[in-house]
Parts: structure tokens; C-alpha cells; sequence
């Protein structure tokens, strides 16, 4: 019973940081119909960002939202210098739907050569700033600790304000609008590009959070060849699709499912597998229910 | 009858074709040191491993980006055969294939309905799920994997004949025998319909292709040539571990593919020769203005991310196909 | 305040589709430009937003050229353009479709007055308020579409058959409710249509476009009574 209810608290502190990375998915796909694939290393950059400030005896609270602006920036500049020019010339002929994804995976390994360039062998490292020794209940220690707390709660605050963002103001309604029917939305006065890039910026900033906050609750530590940024980027993925990749909403419970699921596996069945049980788990949505829990049948063309 | 006359010269320069690149380098062989003969029988197995990603993405549309994994099954596969059946080489091989084409099978089936980011995400998944599987059973060695040996080379061949040249041998005739397959088959009435699916599907189906049939069956095949590829992969380094197959190694595949071009067969030397020979220059390079080692060991990812990118702009069909477009204004 | 059109030229590939097109629209006019399909006409309207680059010649609204303007900038500029096929989305309620026709407006208040003015316009998108924009009857999206044009109070409002697809008696409804907004509101109005008909008569002046060309204008009166033009285009 015990350790159930530890693996299960385990299980949704990594869910939310999934879910943060899912949602960073999300809001590129949204607003542009392509996933990106570096965005991996871009939360990587973002977090040697967090670990240089926090380096310099800056307060995490201070380097956290730093890095995620970073991040948006890292992200935007993404958006206008690659794809914007290649989404140009594509459209949607079958042919060079790929090019997006392949350009991505190319700033990727430019991204881990710089950072590796930039860093070296030296370790980023980003301790939790808070305990995060577990709480002690009935005289055993759980897996709930203040800093698993906080974890938590960073996640749902950034959900709620998105969501915020999203439903309730202007910026919100244009990226929903320019994402559903561009040129509707242009033909309405709304910047689409602009705010294409804003919705890339956004996820960047998401993707910074996840990555730094992933750190602070696994090993503290970074480096440039850190295998944890692409295992977050396919996780989030999964996330993404398990939830169905057009809702914010979906992402988290999509994250938090994962979570949960890998935790249990993690725990039962051994740490090899958890690998490939996300994959299958993703091809049984795929197959079973590819809209994902929250999408509607017959959803969107992809 | 002149149909028949064409075809038949298709196929007798194809197979002449081949004859002379295989004599090209059983010449080439001979008068190189080992360690390019490492190097060659390196490209041989890119050479078998970026066609199999043109087959599937240059042909059937469907993006990969999980090839490794599918050369790990391949290179495991074959060892086990080794291992536990005792197979002779030859055998070994096939089985790499076979087993890896079922496998392909599976995965085509999941697949089949997926497009784009989807495919390019589970793919993904595939990369990073797979290999790790290794190290959850013991007969498949763990972490530090096991071993593959073709043994040395017969006596027959003489006394001085290496054992990297023996690789390089068995390499290049497997990937020479695997291309010519490979060829045939994307020229045959199989490729068309690949074709025909990927550039309007809804005019293939209506001509009577079955899609998702059609989808699998470039999946099957494509993985029994990625089977092939792991195989010889694991012939060259004599060991099969979840460490021999990261991530990093399908995207290079996938960076091969595109830098070959990946509509078409005919460049995938280019991908090959680059991803073997831009490490060997980079380090070249760097040892001329005396950088650090670090920086040797930079170089050579950040001149092929970079080449995919500028590839991905400038020529997004592959180079072959941009210098034939310029030919033709 | 005209729109000016002169010696429009548009290719799409080899084919030309809009051919030496030349027109002017006076101030607070309604001009029904019709034609068989294929002609051209959502060609016309789509390069007057700035959605088609591969144009050739002048057209302007009030000094400024549209052709190759940003189809974003056309707003700020006092034209909204209704596209084919129901511009609306889906996705949104109506309430957020009529808000994002006023997105780009500075003066909240104005645009909070603009979208009273237009539910007073339409009650029934002042009913259907936070209803998802799917659930609409197609006359009442059509409505929305024109609604959320006039959110961003243009003097220049482009219509690409906003009949398509609706019931006889809903036609009706559109086309008078065109024609009252055009008058009361002041507006100059282009309202392409295959339903010739029904646009003439509410219509001030006619184009009739034939391949890309002009084939006649004049009165909406004067076309709806040329026998040639009733032949090929009225039925009777």
C-alpha cells in the first residue's frame, strides 16, 4: 500500500513535468502544425542558461523565469529563422512535409555542438532550491517532498495562467484563431506571423520550465550530451498525443497519465522497459484512440 | 517485344553496373590500409541502411526517424543466430533480414495510419524504447551486449589477407547483392505504387492500390535491408550492445538520407561517403590549426547538422536531383 | 472614396485568370459582379485582399494599393472581405468570432459598441452568443461572417458568395439584409455571386465577367435588362 501510493506520487511529479513539455508540444503544433523536434535542445540551452545564473549565486527563483525567457527567445528566433522560411516554400505537398522535421533535428545537433562548445565537460548544475527530502507520515518517509510540492504546484500555476492566456484575452483568441484558420484570421487583421511566433515563444518558455524543473528532480546535473532532454521530448510527446495534440487540457492529463504508467512500470517491472513501454503506449493511443482522451472523433486534419 | 528488349537492357546494366563497382573495389581493396578498409566496409553499411530510409521515406512517404533501432534488431538477431543456432554467416544474415522484416511488418501495421509528425514522433519513441530492452534480458546480453564473429578470413584467399579487408569483402558484396534487391525493387511495379500512394493517395486507391497494404509492405521490406545493415554493422565491430545503437545513429541515418537525396537510389553514396569521411576531415582540419581535441570531436556534428540544413534549403529534393533541375533549364 | 480598378492582369500558372480587368466602384455603391463559375470572380476578390501576389496592374482603395498590400492590412485600412464558403470558425463560439473581427482595434469601447450595434443587427447571434460557431444553421453563419466583417466598421466590404449553399428563403434574408446595411451604413460593397439574379437586384451597378474578361457593366437595371445578359445569366 505503502509503496503504492509512493510510486503513485512519483509518478505525478514526473507526469506534471511531461505535461509541461507536452504543452510546449502542443503550442508549437497549434500554431504551426509541426512538431518541433529540437525542442529538446532547446530546453537543454534554456537550462545551461538557469545553471549559469544560478552559478553566479543568483537566487533560483530568479534564474527559473530567466531561463524561460531565454527560452521563448531561443524558440522565436527558431520560428523566424528556420521555419518560417522553409513553411514558405513547403505548403502541404505530401512531399516536403518531412523538411520541417528534418530542419529541426539539424538545429538540434548545431544547438549540442554549441553548448558543448560553450560548456564542455563542464556539469550544469541546478539543485532544487528547496528540501526535497520526503515528508515524514506516519513515522515513513514518502515520496512527497517540498520541493515535489512545489514542483507540482509550478505546473498548475503555469496551466492555470495559459489557460488564462488562451480562453480570456485577445493574444489567447489569436492564436486559437490563427492555428484553426489562418487566413480567415489574416483576412481579420491578425498578425498571424507575429503572432506565430508568439505561440512558438510561449512553448519555448515552457519547454525551459520543464527542462529546469526536471533537473532540480532527478540528478541536479546537466550536460551538453544529457540523455534526459530527448527522453523529455519523446515523453512529452507521448504525453502530447495520449492527451490529443490540440488541447492544453489534454496535455496535462496526458502527462500525468504517463507518468503514473511509467512510475508503476518503473517500479514492478524494472527500469529497462520503461523505454519501450512509453513507446508502446503511444502506439496503442495511436491505434485504439488517436484523437487521445480529450479529442474529438474525426478531430482536425493533421 | 520492344518492351521486353528494354527491360531486359535495364537489367543487364544494372547488372553490369554492378559488376564493375564490385570489381572497382575489390581493386580498391587491395591497395588500401586497414583502417580504410574499416572505413569502407562503414560505408557499405550506411550505403544499405540510408536505402532502406529512401525506400521508405523517398518512396512510401512515410518519415523514419528510428532506423537505429531497426539495425539493432538486424545486429542482434544475426548474433543470436550465431549464438544460439549456430548458424553459418551467410544465415546469420538472412536471418537478420527476415526477423527484422517481421518486425517491420508489426511496426507497418501501427504505421500505416500515421502520417508526418505522428510517424517522425513514434519513429522516435521506436529509437530511444528499443535498444534499451537489452538490458531487461539476459539472453540478449545486457548492457554489455554480445558478440557476433565472422571469423577470420579462409586460407584460400592467402596469408596477408586482413581481417578488415575481410569485412570490408563481406560487407561490400552483401551491400552490392542487397542493392541490386533494392533497385529492382524500386523499379519494379512495387516502387511505381509506393510512388503513385505518396504523391496523391486518393488517385492510388482509386486505381485499385490497397494504401494500407502498400504501406506495410515498404515498411517490411525497408526493415529487412535496415536488418541487413545492423548485421554487417555487427560483423565490423564484433559486439551488439544497447550502447552501439543511440539515438544519434538514427539521426545520422536520417541526415544521410536526406544529404543523398532521398527521392532517389542513385545518391546514396554521397550520404554514406559524407557521414564516414566528415569526421575523418574534421579531424584532419582541426589538427591543421592545432585546436583543442575538443574541438576535433565538435566538428564533425556541427558541419553535418549544418549541411542539413543548408541541404534541407538549397536542395530539398537531395543534390542529384538539383543539379539534374539545373541541367535541364 | 472609390475603388479603382484598372488593366488587372492575374496568372495562375499558364493560365490566365483575371484578364485586362478594368472597373471602378463609386462611394456608398453596391456593385454585383457576376459570371459563370471559373470566371474569375473569387480570383478578383481574393487579389483585392492581397491573398494573390502573381498580379499585374492597379487596384486602389482610396489612394491605397491594395494588391500588394498584407492581407493582415487590409482592415486597417477600411476593407473587410468575407470569403467563400462561410468565414467563419468553427472552433470558436460566436461571441469570439465577432471579437476577432475587432481584434486589431484600438478603441475597445468603439468595438464594444460596434458588436451591440450588429447583435441589434442579428438577434439571433445575440441569442447564440456562447454557442460554438459548428452548431450555426448556414444562414446563421453567413450572418456571422458578415457580422464579424462589420466588426471592424470597413467602408469597403467584399463579399464572395455569400449564397452558396443556403436555402432559397435564407437567400432572401442575406441578400435584403446586404442591402440594408449597404444603405444604412453607408457602405461600398462588391458582392461577387453566381446567383445572378438575386444580386442584381439589390445591387446600384453590375460586372459581368465572362474568362477573366469584362464581358459588360452598367446598371443593375440596364443588365437586368439585356437580353443577353438575361440569356446567359437570368434564364429568361
Amino acid at each position: 500500500m505503502f509503496q503504492f501510493i509512493n510510486t503513485l506520487l512519483i509518478g505525478i511529479t514526473a507526469g506534471s513535468i511531461y505535461s509541461l513539455m507536452a504543452i510546449a508540444i502542443v503550442l508549437v503544433w497549434r500554431s504551426t502544425r509541426v512538431v518541433n523536434f529540437a525542442q529538446g535542445g532547446l530546453a537543454l540551452a534554456s537550462s545551461f542558461v538557469g545553471a549559469s545564473i544560478l552559478a553566479r549565486e543568483i537566487s533560483f527563483w530568479i534564474a527559473l523565469p530567466l531561463a524561460m525567457i531565454a527560452g521563448a527567445l531561443f524558440s522565436a528566433l527558431t520560428e523566424y529563422f528556420l521555419l518560417r522560411p522553409l513553411l514558405k516554400r513547403s505548403g502541404d505537398k505530401g512531399e516536403e512535409i518531412f523538411l520541417p522535421i528534418i530542419a529541426t533535428l539539424g538545429l538540434l545537433g548545431i544547438i549540442k555542438t554549441i553548448l558543448n562548445f560553450t560548456y564542455g565537460d563542464r556539469i550544469g548544475s541546478i539543485p532544487p532550491p528547496i528540501s526535497d527530502r520526503g515528508f515524514v507520515v506516519g513515522g515513513q518517509v514518502i515520496a512527497l517532498s517540498p520541493m515535489r510540492v512545489l514542483i507540482l504546484g509550478i505546473v498548475l500555476v503555469l496551466m492555470v495562467l495559459l489557460t488564462y492566456l488562451f480562453q480570456k484575452t485577445n493574444l489567447g483568441l489569436s492564436l486559437r484563431a490563427s492555428s484553426y484558420a489562418p487566413e480567415i484570421s489574416r483576412l481579420a487583421g491578425v498578425r498571424v506571423d507575429l503572432i506565430r511566433t508568439a505561440g512558438w515563444a510561449i512553448s519555448g518558455a515552457a519547454g525551459a520550465a520543464a527542462g529546469i524543473l526536471q533537473t532540480t528532480n532527478g540528478s541536479g546535473a546537466i550536460s551538453p550530451e544529457s540523455f534526459e532532454f530527448s527522453l523529455l521530448l519523446v515523453f512529452g510527446f507521448v504525453a502530447a498525443v495520449i492527451g490529443g495534440i490540440e488541447s492544453l487540457i489534454g496535455a496535462v492529463l496526458g502527462g500525468l497519465t504517463l507518468g503514473i504508467i511509467l512510475a508503476f512500470i518503473l517500479m514492478y517491472l524494472g527500469g529497462s522497459l520503461v523505454f519501450f513501454s512509453a513507446f508502446l503506449i503511444l502506439i496503442v493511443i495511436l491505434i485504439v484512440r488517436p484523437q487521445g482522451i480529450i479529442g474529438v472523433k474525426g478531430g482536425r486534419r493533421a | 517485344m520492344v518492351v521486353v528488349h528494354k527491360l531486359q537492357n535495364l537489367r543487364f546494366r544494372t547488372a553490369i553496373g554492378f559488376s564493375f563497382i564490385g570489381l572497382f573495389v575489390f581493386f580498391l581493396s587491395n591497395i588500401v590500409d586497414e583502417w580504410r578498409s574499416f572505413q569502407g566496409a562503414t560505408v557499405a553499411v550506411y550505403v544499405v541502411a540510408i536505402a532502406s530510409i529512401i525506400l521508405l521515406t523517398g518512396y512510401s512517404g512515410q518519415i523514419s526517424l528510428g532506423h537505429g533501432a531497426l539495425l539493432a534488431i538486424g545486429a542482434y538477431a544475426a548474433a543470436l543466430a550465431q549464438i544460439y543456432a549456430h548458424l553459418p554467416i551467410w544465415l546469420c544474415f538472412v536471418t537478420a533480414v527476415l526477423v527484422t522484416a517481421f518486425f517491420g511488418a508489426l511496426l507497418g501495421v501501427a504505421a500505416a495510419r500515421l502520417s508526418g509528425p505522428y510517424l517522425a514522433g513514434t519513429t522516435l519513441a521506436l529509437a530511444v524504447g528499443l535498444p534499451s530492452i537489452a538490458s531487461q534480458f539476459s539472453f540478449l546480453g545486457g548492457e554489455q551486449g554480445i558478440s557476433f564473429s565472422v571469423g577470420w578470413p579462409p586460407l584460400s584467399l592467402g596469408s596477408d589477407f586482413t581481417q578488415y579487408k575481410w569485412f570490408f569483402w563481406i560487407a561490400t558484396i552483401a551491400a552490392l547483392i542487397m542493392m541490386w534487391f533494392v533497385r529492382n525493387i524500386l523499379h519494379s511495379r512495387y516502387g511505381r505504387m509506393w510512388r503513385a500512394v505518396k504523391s496523391n493517395a486518393v488517385a492510388a486507391e482509386l486505381t485499385g492500390i490497397r494504401i494500407g497494404a502498400s504501406k506495410v509492405l515498404a515498411f517490411t521490406i525497408s526493415s529487412g535491408v535496415a536488418g541487413l545493415a545492423g548485421a554487417l554493422l555487427a560483423m565490423i565491430t564484433n559486439n551488439v550492445s544497447p550502447s552501439a545503437f543511440p539515438l544519434a545513429l538514427s539521426f545520422s541515418l536520417a541526415t544521410g538520407a536526406v544529404l543523398s537525396g532521398v527521392n532517389t537510389l542513385g545518391g546514396v553514396m554521397i550520404g554514406s561517403l559524407a557521414l564516414v569521411a566528415i569526421p575523418e576531415i574534421a579531424s584532419s582540419a582541426s589538427n591543421l590549426w592545432s585546436g583543442s581535441e575538443n574541438t576535433a570531436m565538435l566538428l564533425p556534428e556541427l558541419i553535418v547538422s549544418a549541411l542539413l540544413i543548408l541541404t534541407v534549403f538549397l536542395a530539398p529534393k537531395g543534390p542529384i536531383e538539383k543539379l539534374r533541375a539545373r541541367h535541364h533549364r | 472614396m472609390t475603388l479603382t480598378v484598372s488593366e488587372l492582369t492575374i496568372h495562375h500558372g499558364a493560365i490566365c485568370a483575371i484578364n485586362n480587368v478594368s472597373f471602378s466602384v463609386a462611394k456608398g455603391q453596391l456593385t454585383a459582379v457576376i459570371g459563370a463559375n471559373g470566371a474569375g470572380k473569387t480570383t478578383l476578390l481574393r487579389a483585392l485582399s492581397g491573398l494573390n501576389k502573381s498580379t499585374q496592374g492597379h487596384a486602389t482603395w482610396n489612394e491605397h494599393n491594395l494588391l500588394h498590400s498584407k492581407p493582415e492590412s487590409i482592415v486597417r485600412h477600411g476593407v473587410s472581405h468575407v470569403s467563400e464558403g462561410k468565414a467563419v470558425i468553427p472552433e470558436l463560439t460566436v461571441n469570439e468570432n465577432l471579437e476577432l473581427g475587432a481584434i486589431w482595434r484600438k478603441n475597445k469601447q468603439e468595438a464594444r459598441e460596434t458588436k451591440e450595434q450588429i447583435t441589434s443587427i442579428f438577434p439571433r447571434l445575440g441569442e447564440r452568443l456562447s454557442q460554438r460557431a459548428d452548431s450555426l444553421s448556414g444562414g446563421e453563419r453567413q450572418m456571422l461572417a458578415i457580422g464579424r466583417a462589420l466588426m471592424s466598421k470597413p467602408q469597403l466590404l467584399l463579399l464572395d458568395e455569400p449564397s452558396l449553399g443556403l436555402a432559397p428563403l435564407v437567400i432572401e434574408q442575406i441578400f435584403q439584409t446586404i442591402r440594408d446595411l449597404t444603405t444604412s451604413m453607408g457602405l461600398t460593397v462588391v458582392l461577387v455571386e453566381q446567383n445572378a439574379m438575386g444580386a442584381l437586384k439589390i445591387a446600384d451597378f453590375g460586372v459581368v465577367l465572362n474568362l477573366g474578361k469584362v464581358a459588360v457593366t452598367g446598371t443593375a437595371q440596364s443588365l437586368m435588362a439585356d437580353p443577353q445578359v438575361r440569356a446567359a445569366y437570368l434564364g429568361y
